[in-house]
């Protein structure tokens, strides 16, 4: 192995990218920021990840399998039943409760367990009492260490004083926090913590440490009848973590064991719980990491144009080159050792950006990029050597591909012919390619009818790639259309006009970047478009009431009693309330629990629709009838779900409720944007009489003409009786929701606006490199008596014109990927269906945009240019 | 008529001294005069300077009446767009051109409508020999050939005044002897001035004069 490459390499390839600086460097800095986006994500993504298998790990200790049901919970019966089996050797219940915390508005996961059978299953959330006049530093990451290390240590040692305050752990009113939750709500041992139970605030005693969640979980541990006493649940869990005998396969015990679950309850092992978050999140992930792919792509594209340029700038250097007796492969190896070295080289640079980006980001954001499923988690930063290098892979391969074809061509060239003068216009003349892109198009369009794989859209990909590089494969053959649309009484255009249409192939080089940023950008816009029109539609549909109000998040501890909502219903100026109570379940044949919604739906403002209806009349009659049962009372499913349990209108669903299967029937598909697991829709009358739950999570407020808005709300807040409640009108609420979604989609932006860059650069260093090269012709342009500004203009209109027919092609494709993101991929993602808008005024304005900057970057690329000796330029032979 | 009086340049770069100075010359419509010199006294910069696309030191050069050497870039760029044709040693004929868009540039440049600048340049190359090739690529043709497309080109417009630079240097000498033949009889047939710069006295022997340049300006020479 040469500890060197060979002198032809390094002077005559590697040499000609420090010669071309800024083609070079625009390169360079195009593959870094695709690969400082993908890898950041990734980053984030791993580190987030990490943290949230360790926040499992913690809370399933060494369970091997665990029950769960319905959030609300079920009977605590089944716990010592399901201990006593011979497949049992320890057995741990669990109340799980997302806490509200109204001093710090947000929720803290707090845990009820057995202290007594929680240390045998899942020891990390051994709760450690501590005295209140226990010195030191009450946080800090330097006392947290020691605490993780010494509690369990304390734990295990039986000291006399840890004995005494042992028993605290069993009083009602106190609670014990992991050193994070201590950190973040900066709290000490001896302090209070106010968590909300229905509409009341109870206060909680910090009477110690859970030492051993880490640093980095929040959570919060009560003994497990203190949670039941204090969230008025009483008789109830929501899991029980086993631990079963040893040498007991989890698989065959599931097996033995679910036949003996109650409806509405499954055995999942810790591993499955995990996924069911992390499938969740899967296709938010993939589709994040897919767009930061196309950032990679379009940075590969760039490296295409600029080696492109450079292979016809050079074409009479690689001509005298193997007429010397240069080998056509080693011409072809050379090359593409360029585009590995810019690749390599960007790589590497975007390889530190990104770690420095995952580090501001997480920061900022912590371990989620805008979708929520990662929220409150506190990721560390950590190398990923395996994903780093992957990119690096990618990196080097981006630079290889887009050397891919220059080098091609250069090879193939005939050195008699290379040595001519004017053969460099070959390369431009750029023949169509009907037929490949017509391939290429045809299987975009089988890929995009493919179903997913594994819940992932890798076909939709597949088609978004295809149909960009379809795309850019009819540049040349429509550029001679487009030319047609230019007016040509004047001499410039006339020239941009005859220049074009002899090298669409410049088009190609010039309009590459242009198409596939474009695509991505239009495809993005109308795809966010259409989500954000068919989301605020749906909000108004969702949302009929003048006034809503809630004690607390759906899924957090606070609810309303029904007294609270007559009390609300009776106010005046208050026409009619809607209660609404939500709930999961478990359904077979769907992973991870499914929400349930219990509202009134006869009668009241319809579910956003898509299919079926509302009930019907004979439907209405039969909800209060005894045939009920036997006929299956009405569901409306969310179109997620029906499509993953394959029902349709009519068809029968079981669901678990209050411990029992129930029969239902299928009334309509509705479209929901808030629930990507799923979610079916129930009579408030039927979840009441089924599963006995009285309680209420939200209120639709339905006002008078006459009432003002905020003279009920005070009256609510007077009727509630000082009770903690949250109201909201629907026009704040909209615009809240709103608000989350712009913000869910920043990171969709900054990586359109980093496309939208990169094909800027496209035109950029390709007009700066094509002014180069034309400097003989401007020269004798000039003798003929054209100005400086003219030369600049008409450069600054070939460069439009380019822009202006890759927007275009780039629109047409961006339309067609929107279809695919909407049709396919949003749909295989999430279930979510949504109408089509085009964001008319957005794209003109883009596209203009894209045209004039095109202009103005090719102007000022062509400066040098203008600014020739004429004289000098024509001298130079052709 | 060109009226060029005690035109001096110095070098650009270097000592500052004279490259020529004390050029006096008279030309009329139709006729043609070759410049003859050893190689750096500056033949092609005389060219330069009557062309406007160098500066002159002193003196002054009138086209028609009108002074060159003080008008601004812009006003010279016209000047060379409407008067002005020019032959190169290296063709210069652009690539991605048809052989008649490149003949009609120069109308385009003066906003010819495209049709008649079309049917003017086929006209054009039909007189020069080319008029079968019209629409043919400057790819497929010899030296010879492109240099009679660069002659139409120059002469298209109707320009006064026509400046050749080595015209034939890249031709072999029968070629060469064609297009000069060429050249000067479509000068003198469109009444325009021709000025020619060359090494070769067979060359210059097509011209009405030859003069040579010298530091102290032109002086005629026999005729070869």
């Amino acid at each position: 192995m040469r500890p060197t490459p060979s002198p032809v390499l390094r002077r005559l390839f590697l040499g000609s990218l420090r010669r071309r600086r800024l083609a070079t460097a625009l390169s360079l800095l195009a593959i870094a920021l695709g690969v400082t986006l993908g890898l950041a994500v990734q980053l984030i993504h791993a580190a987030a990840i990490e943290e949230f298998d360790r926040g499992v790990r913690l809370v399933t200790g060494v369970a091997d399998l665990q029950a769960v049901g319905p959030r609300m919970g079920f009977d605590e019966a089944l716990y010592p039943r399901l201990a006593r089996r011979p497949e049992i050797d320890s057995a741990s219940p669990v109340l799980e409760v997302q806490a509200q915390l109204p001093e710090h508005q947000r929720r803290l996961r707090l845990l009820g367990v057995d202290v007594f059978r929680v240390g045998a299953v899942t020891p990390g959330l051994l709760p450690v009492p501590e005295a209140e006049a226990d010195p030191g530093p009450e946080t800090g990451a330097g006392r947290d260490t020691a605490d993780v290390a010494g509690a369990a240590q304390a734990a295990d040692a039986g000291s006399a004083d840890a004995a005494a305050d042992r028993f605290a752990i069993l009083r009602e009113d106190v609670v014990f926090l992991s050193p994070a939750a201590l950190n973040r709500l900066g709290l000490s041992v001896g302090d209070r913590l106010q968590v909300q139970a229905g509409t009341q605030t109870l206060g909680l005693r910090v009477a110690g440490r859970v030492p051993g969640a880490g640093l980095d979980q929040e959570l919060a541990v009560m003994d497990i009848a203190a949670a039941q006493q204090a969230f008025d649940r009483l008789g109830r869990l929501t899991r029980v973590d086993l631990r079963l005998v040893a040498g007991m396969d989890p698989k065959r015990a599931r097996d033995a064991l679910q036949g003996q679950m109650p409806a509405g309850i499954v055995l999942r092992t810790p591993e499955e719980s995990a996924d069911e978050v992390l499938g969740l999140s899967r296709a938010y992930r993939v589709n994040l990491t897919m767009l930061a792919a196309i950032a990679l792509l379009t940075g590969g594209f760039l490296v295409f144009s600029t080696q492109l340029l450079a292979v016809v700038r050079r074409r009479r250097e690689f001509a005298f080159l193997r007429a010397l007796g240069l080998g056509r492969r080693r011409l072809l190896g050379g090359l593409l050792a360029e585009g590995a070295v810019l690749g390599l080289v960007g790589g590497l640079l975007g390889i530190l950006l990104s770690y420095l980006l995952a580090a501001l980001a997480m920061g900022f954001l912590g371990g989620d990029l805008g979708a929520g499923f990662f929220q409150g988690l506190q990721p560390q930063l950590r190398a990923q050597p395996v994903v780093t290098l992957i990119y690096l892979g990618l990196a080097v391969l981006a630079g290889v591909a887009g050397a891919w074809l220059p080098a091609r061509e250069a090879a193939r060239m005939l050195p008699a012919h290379g040595l001519r003068s004017g053969d460099e216009s070959e390369v431009f003349r750029g023949r169509p390619r009907w037929g490949l892109a017509g391939l290429v198009l045809a299987a975009a369009l089988v890929s995009a009818l493919l179903p997913s794989v594994g819940g992932i859209p890798v076909f939709g990909y597949a088609a978004v790639a295809l149909v960009l590089v379809g795309a850019v494969l009819v540049l040349p053959g429509v550029t001679p259309w487009g030319l047609r649309l230019l007016p040509v009484h004047r001499p410039l255009p006339r020239l941009a006009r005859a220049r074009l249409s002899a090298a669409p192939g410049q088009v190609a080089v010039a309009g590459a970047g242009v198409v596939a940023s474009v695509a991505l950008a239009v495809s993005m816009a109308i795809m966010v478009s259409s989500f954000r029109v068919s989301l605020d539609d749906w909000l108004g549909r969702m949302l009929p009431a003048d006034l809503y109000l809630r004690a607390a998040e759906s899924d957090a501890s606070g609810y309303l009693e029904p007294a609270a909502v007559a009390a609300v219903e009776a106010l005046p100026g208050v026409i009619r309330v809607r209660p609404v109570r939500f709930d999961t379940v478990r359904i077979t044949g769907v992973d991870g629990p499914v929400a349930l919604i219990a509202r009134p739906v006869a009668g009241t403002s319809g579910l956003p629709l898509v299919a079926g209806g509302p009930p019907s009349a004979s439907t209405s009659r039969l909800e209060t009838s005894r045939d009920a049962a036997a006929e299956g009372r009405p569901v409306w499913l969310s179109e997620a779900l029906a499509d993953r349990l394959q029902l349709g209108i009519g068809d029968a669903l079981s669901l678990p409720l209050g411990g029992r299967a129930h029969g239902f029937r299928v009334q309509g598909v509705w479209r929901d944007y808030a629930r990507q697991q799923g979610a079916a829709v129930i009579e408030l009358s039927d979840y009441r009489a089924l599963s006995g739950d009285q309680r209420t999570n939200d209120v639709g407020i339905f006002l008078a003409p006459s009432a003002q808005p905020e003279q009920v709300m005070a009256q609510i807040r007077e009727a509630l009786d000082g009770g903690f409640s949250e109201m909201i009108q629907p026009g704040a609420l909209r615009a809240i929701i709103l608000q989350v979604f712009d913000r869910t989609f920043l990171v969709t932006y900054l990586m359109e606006a980093v496309a939208v860059l990169i094909g800027l650069f496209g035109i950029s260093t390709t007009y700066a490199a094509l002014a180069d090269s034309r400097r003989k012709e401007f020269g004798i342009l000039r003798h003929l008596g054209l100005r400086r500004r003219e030369i600049g203009n008409l450069l600054a209109m070939e460069a439009a014109l380019s822009a202006a027919i890759g927007v275009l092609v780039g629109l047409a494709a961006g339309g067609a990927i929107a279809l695919v993101l909407v049709e396919v991929i949003n749909w295989q993602s999430f279930g979510w269906s949504m109408d089509i808008r085009l964001p008319v005024g957005v794209l003109a304005g883009f596209s203009l945009a894209m045209v004039l900057l095109a202009a103005v970057a090719a102007r000022l690329s062509g400066y040098q240019a203008m600014r020739q000796d004429a004289v000098l330029a024509v001298r130079e032979d052709w | 008529m060109l009226r060029i009086e005690n035109l001096s340049k110095r070098f650009d770069r270097g000592p500052g001294h004279p490259l020529f100075q004390g050029v006096n010359l008279h030309l009329q419509p139709g006729e043609s005069v070759a410049v003859m010199g050893e190689s750096g006294v500056g033949k092609s910069t005389l060219l330069n300077c009557i062309a406007g696309l160098e500066s002159v030191d002193g003196g002054s050069i009138r086209l028609r009446g009108r002074e060159l050497t003080t008008l601004d870039e812009d006003a010279r760029a016209m000047l060379r767009r409407r008067d002005f044709g020019f032959v190169f040693q290296a063709f210069h004929i652009l690539p991605h051109l048809t052989l008649a868009q490149n003949v009609a540039l120069p109308l385009w440049l003066l906003d010819q409508p495209e049709a008649d600048a079309d049917r003017r340049a086929r006209a054009m190359l039909e007189r020069v020999g080319l008029g079968q090739r019209a629409d043919d690529w400057p790819r497929y043709l010899s030296g010879g050939e492109l240099q009679r497309v660069a002659i139409a080109r120059s002469l298209v417009h109707e320009p006064a005044l026509v400046l050749c630079d080595e015209p034939t240097g890249n031709l072999d000498p029968e070629r060469a002897v064609d297009v000069l033949g060429l050249l000067f009889e479509r000068i003198r047939d469109a009444g325009a001035i021709g000025i020619l710069v060359t090494h070769s006295r067979t060359a210059a022997g097509h011209a009405d004069r030859l003069l040579s340049l010298t530091a102290s300006g032109l002086r005629e020479s026999p005729a070869a």
